[in-house]
């Protein structure tokens, strides 16, 4: 595999190809910030938090550098006004529905988020996807996933999947950056409308 | 119908179709497009079919339902050819007379002619109508001429000859070097230049490629594709057959919405016409050239339209966008080289393996090549669907073709490009309609919707209009777009409830910023601009609305109120007796007076009120003067005072 050199915060760093710029940074020791980033899952971009600027040669483009693929001479930035002004909106938008999650609070006190600049509605879940594609992706289960779109979209459990899959795994709910009970209160509440028969079968099938 | 298998079947054929026409066999055409559909057009065929053979004329006279001829706010229409005679608004009564008078004796009929508003004049003919001859019909013109559901009609118009001249006479470098010549962008939104899209795709690496019609068109108000795909489908299959053979695919979809029955009826039944006769299955035209077409229909979600959104879906997923940083062109659907484009892109496409890019390239703008259909509506005279050459002025659509703004309102803005575009003013009427020109004001030329709004019109109630439907358009997959928009609705609908703030705009800005610049797909990066936009040229709107809690547009119910000009009112009691809520007290000869507590603002009295008195107003930014006192509420009339 060939080596690629590129710039990353003025610091020479060396990547291989097909590796993305989320990567080389880390690799190289630079930290940048992500919420639905999980390394044994397909990178997704859905948080934007990890956006970094590419210097185009005159000007600045923004990208997510969890899916932007390394190339020989990039020269990426990783913090700059605009790129944390960017993320202090983001995660204040999360706040609004996620107030006390601990996933945010190391972000938001770097990044000066104040957790009350958007009226909050608690929802709990911040749509990282993690337990999502968690399950889809390595268990292959596809016990939780989401509905609806929009402004409305949310995760739920499948209960004919869940109430036969879930109960001996659970391996989602340390992945959820808010509270870990959310996803449970999502499950239970899928198992309590699931119909009778197949929570008996949760129970005489092994 | 046997199998074409060559290009000189082909002409063989055609002339033996053209010898089997008359040209000067009376020929009824009957608009049959989805406006006119919901205007009657069904029974309309129904009474013409009926009567043509009551009167005995069935094999002397011609009747072709066809697709949307364009005029949709005068359908049904009516063209009798080779007279070229134009009715409009026909009613199933109007047929008997239209046969036994216009058909039989030659006559016409003045009352079903179109009457110019300006000189009173009535107009005859089609091409002398203002509408239709200030327009330049390259791609929507066959429409008016073709039953859509069968294809010697298209045939007949020369149909598939420039497939027959490209699978011929050309190879798969030069028709895509003709589309590069021609400056061809895409009519779907960016405009981004076809050929380019192709050659990258050609080039891409891989065996198997596919070629895509986008016929996801979802802008509110916005029915071009539609109209199109249900009037002339074949065009846009031979475009993509075309685009097909010059990237070196074997394989095309069509994604249409569900919501499109016509259009998913007619590109069904064109594809099993265009297998039958050989232009679509194995070794096309005897050229050794294969390709299949198969239809795909999306289940309504305005993202499906976003590229890398539709190609997920197609693949059987939730349509949700994926990141572009490498095209869909190369990395497209399951994966492999992908080119979509719009409908009316692919229905281009013809047009110039025909006549060449030389010829296409004499319409429009230095660049923004041919024409471009606009959905022309909102409050303007003729609603409709226009052709014009790129580069004509925003004046020109909406004067000259749209024949201007009804009621002798002022226009207030244009909004282009659907939800992703934006508004528009007066000053800006002079503006030439191009790509980059509409882009360069704040809006964008999207796929050509065009709605027209009069003075009547909040700008920042329009706003959170768009933003009301993006926020339940969004996938919700990425922060910025899901939570961005839907803060930026909250602000919107505060600020035309009454409840803006000092520090709104500000706020609007900076989650515009988020949107705009950190979203995953071109929906939510676009999403800002009808916020952008209004912002721009009507930034006074905005804080009229915040400061001094007025809607300078008397449109924002929250912050309007109804009042009765007490030196007005003549005490018909119309307003009193219309009144849903009963929020009008008054009697005979009493004044009227509007009960503020009860009201519910619907507007009903201030429409019902006789223009002659004109005596209820609407008040915002300022109280409402207090009722006068009962006892001064008796009217004196003249006449028996005497």
């Amino acid at each position: 595999m060939s080596e690629i050199l590129l710039k990353i915060d003025g610091k020479d760093v060396r990547a291989e190809e097909g590796m993305t710029v989320l990567e080389a940074a880390r690799r190289a020791g630079i930290s940048i910030p992500t919420l639905c980033h999980h390394e044994k899952l397909e990178p997704y971009g859905a948080c934007r938090l990890c956006l970094v600027e590419l210097d185009m040669g005159g000007w600045t483009k923004l990208v997510v550098s969890c899916l932007y693929p390394v190339a020989k001479g990039l020269v990426v930035t990783t913090r700059s006004e605009k790129i944390d002004r960017i993320r202090k909106m983001i995660l204040e938008l999360l706040l609004a529905h996620a107030p006390d999650a601990f996933g945010l609070e190391d972000l938001a006190r770097e990044y000066g988020a104040d957790r009350n600049r958007f009226e909050k509605e608690a929802s709990f879940c911040i749509h990282c996807g993690l337990c999502v594609r968690y399950c889809a992706e390595v268990k292959k289960k596809h016990a939780v996933g989401f509905v609806n779109r929009g402004a409305n979209r949310e995760i739920c459990f499948i209960p004919e999947v869940a109430s036969k899959e879930c109960w001996n795994c659970k391996e989602c709910f340390p992945l959820c950056p808010t509270e870990a009970l959310q996803a449970a209160y999502v499950l239970t509440e899928a198992l309590s409308s699931a119909s009778l028969s197949s929570k008996r079968e949760m129970y005489v099938v092994k | 119908m046997s199998r074409i298998n060559s290009p000189a079947e082909l002409e063989a054929f055609r002339r033996s179709l053209l010898s089997e026409r008359d040209p000067n066999k009376t020929c009824i055409t009957l608009c049959s497009g989805s406006a006119c559909h919901a205007s009657r057009s069904r029974e309309v065929a129904a009474s013409i079919q009926a009567e043509l053979e009551k009167q005995g004329l069935n094999g002397e006279v011609e009747f072709r339902r066809t697709g949307c001829h364009g005029f949709c706010e005068r359908g049904p229409i009516i063209v009798i050819r080779p007279e070229e005679i134009c009715y409009f608004q026909i009613q199933p009564e109007d047929v008997p007379e239209i046969i036994s008078q216009t058909i039989k004796e030659k006559k016409i009929i003045d009352r079903l002619l179109y009457t110019d508003p300006g000189t009173k004049e009535k107009i005859v003919h089609e091409s002398e109508i203002p509408f239709y001859k200030n327009q330049g019909r390259l791609v929507f013109g066959s429409n008016v001429e073709i039953d859509p559901k069968k294809i010697d009609d298209y045939l007949a118009l020369g149909g598939y000859s420039a497939l027959a001249k490209a699978l011929s006479q050309m190879t798969p470098e030069e028709v895509l070097g003709e589309v590069t010549k021609s400056g061809l962008r895409g009519r779907g939104g960016g405009g981004f230049p076809t050929g380019r899209k192709w050659a990258e795709s050609r080039n891409a690496p891989g065996d198997i490629k596919y070629v895509i019609v986008n016929a996801d068109e979802g802008d509110p108000g916005a029915y071009m594709d539609r109209s199109l795909l249900e009037g002339n489908p074949h065009s846009v299959l031979e475009g993509l057959i075309l685009g097909a053979y010059a990237v070196g695919s074997n394989q095309g979809f069509i994604y249409v919405r569900q919501e499109y029955p016509l259009a998913v009826e007619n590109v069904n039944i064109a594809i099993r016409q265009a297998e039958e006769y050989g232009f679509l299955g194995k070794n096309i035209l005897g050229s050794g050239f294969d390709f299949t077409i198969t239809v795909h229909q999306g289940a309504g979600a305005f993202v499906c339209g976003e590229s890398s959104a539709l190609m997920t879906a197609l693949e059987g997923k939730a349509g949700e966008p994926r990141p572009k940083y490498i095209h869909t062109a190369v990395k497209g659907v399951w994966d492999r080289p992908s080119v979509l484009n719009n409908v009316e892109t692919w229905a281009n496409v013809p047009l110039i393996i025909n006549k060449g890019a030389d010829w296409f390239t004499q319409y429009g703008t230095e660049k923004s090549k041919g024409t471009k259909i606009f959905s022309l509506v909102g409050k303007i005279a003729n609603t409709g669907l226009v052709e014009v050459p790129m580069g004509v002025t925003l004046r020109e659509i909406i004067y000259d073709i749209g024949g201007g703004i009804p009621g002798g309102k002022r226009f207030k803005a244009v909004q282009t490009g659907g939800p992703s575009g934006g508004c528009l003013p007066a000053e800006l009427l002079d503006l030439e309609v191009g790509f980059d020109e509409l882009t360069k004001a704040g809006s964008m030329m999207g796929s050509g919707g065009m709605i027209i709004m009069d003075e009547d019109t909040c700008m920042v109630d329009v706003a959170r209009y768009f933003l009301n439907f993006l926020t339940d358009e969004s996938c919700g997959k990425c922060v910025p777009c899901r939570e961005g928009i839907r803060q930026m609705l909250k602000t919107l609908t505060n600020i035309t409830e009454g409840k803006g703030k000092e520090g709104d705009i500000e706020l609007l800005e900076q989650l515009a910023e988020v949107a705009g610049e950190a979203s995953l797909c071109a929906l939510g990066r676009s999403a800002p601009n009808p916020f952008l936009s209004t912002l721009k040229y009507f930034r006074d709107e905005y804080e009229a609305h915040i400061k001094e809690k007025r809607c300078p547009a008397l449109s924002c119910k929250a912050l309007i109120s109804y009042y009765i000009d007490p030196t007005k009112c003549q005490a018909c009691g119309t307003c009193r007796k219309k009144c849903p809520a009963e929020a009008i007290i008054g009697g005979k000869n009493q004044i009227h007076v509007v009960d503020q507590d009860k009201c519910t603002k619907c507007g009903t009295c201030f429409e019902v009120c006789p223009s002659r008195f004109a005596a209820v107003t609407k008040i915002s930014g300022e109280p409402v003067p207090p009722p006068i006192p009962e006892e001064a509420r008796t009217i004196v009339r003249k006449s028996k005072a005497k």
